[in-house]
């Protein structure tokens, strides 16, 4: 399977996802340059995590008018799988790729910790090795995380079972007190309609091996390199 | 002509930042500020000297740009 990371002027977790894919998981791996409009033939996008364009407006606003969203969108509307990780997740937001946007986390701090995250949903490209509420421990590191959907589209989220992960204590169970950012329902990544786009606030690229204190993140990406190519792809290159 | 655009979070979107500062003001003994609100000002310097131009131009990039229609809304002012 062929990963495409997609690197934006701010982009600061693109070399840790191309080693989780190339290094870790034996992946073939390339960079796609925002400019370009040639996906280069990846199987699987991803939008790693930074600071796009500088988020000096609101973060992701700038970068889903990089020339490559346009081909990101269309790989994304063939049924190709992309995930957003943390300000990727921001960028599908802005984009529209994904419902709701972003605000800045409720207590105003940056945070940078490991989570809980309970898995909600695994009928997705990139949690299809997990099982329904497993509790998995993923770092986060956002000032902007707090997710908002206003509530009919928060309850058509819901119906559509497009939540994947929430923010949980240990045992997996929703509680306030371990919401780390204020995001509504706990929300710490979703789905779209489809189910072929996921965004993610926790960073899996950075718990891919035990020397970086902890190995959770494997999970996602062990989901996408598991995930027959066919579910995959869906005639993304078609 | 000049546009000013002023882009605020929708009443029904929590405000974290203006929470914050509404908290301080009252601390420092301002209680009679009830709330606050932080929002985004934008001044626009557009090549044009017709009003409804304007006015189309700076809403056109208050739509697309400067606002997330999702959590926020804005105004314009043009003279």
């Amino acid at each position: 399977m062929k990963f495409g990371i997609v690197v934006f002027p701010g982009s600061n977790c693109d070399e840790d996802a191309f080693h989780a894919a190339r290094d870790l998981f034996g992946q073939e791996a390339e960079y796609l340059w925002h400019k370009d409009a040639d996906l280069k033939g990846a199987d699987v996008l991803i939008l790693p995590g930074g600071f796009a364009h500088g988020d000096y407006l609101r973060t992701g606003a700038m970068a889903r008018f990089s020339p490559i969203m346009g081909a990101v969108r269309a790989f994304a509307e063939r049924g190709g799988p992309v995930l957003g990780i943390c300000n990727g997740f921001q960028i599908l937001l802005e984009s529209g790729l994904l419902p709701g946007a972003m605000l800045r986390n409720k207590g105003l701090k940056y945070r940078c910790e490991h989570v809980h995250l309970r898995v909600e949903q695994t009928d997705t490209p990139f949690t299809g090795a997990a099982t329904v509420g497993q509790v998995l421990s993923i770092p986060i590191g956002h000032g902007e995380g707090n997710y908002f959907a206003p509530p009919d589209m928060l309850e058509r989220i819901e119906a559509n079972r497009q939540v994947i992960l929430r923010y949980t204590d240990p045992a997996g169970r929703i509680d306030q007190a371990w919401n780390p950012n204020g995001s509504v329902n706990a929300i710490a990544a979703l789905c779209n309609e489809a189910r072929n786009v996921v965004g993610m606030m926790p960073h899996p690229e950075r718990a891919c091996e035990a020397l970086l204190g902890g190995e959770d993140g494997r999970m996602i990406f062990e989901s996408i390199v598991r995930s027959p190519k066919g579910f995959a792809l869906q005639g993304a290159h078609a | 002509m000049r546009a000013r655009v002023f882009v605020t979070l929708k009443p029904s979107v929590f405000d974290p930042q203006g929470r914050t500062i509404v908290d301080a003001l009252q601390s420092l003994g301002y209680q009679n500020v009830a709330d606050v609100r932080q929002g985004k000002y934008f001044e626009l310097d557009l090549a044009t000297t017709e009003r409804a131009q304007a006015e189309r131009l700076a809403a056109d990039v208050a739509d697309k740009v400067l606002a997330n229609p999702v959590i926020e809304s804005y105004r314009v002012e043009v003279d």
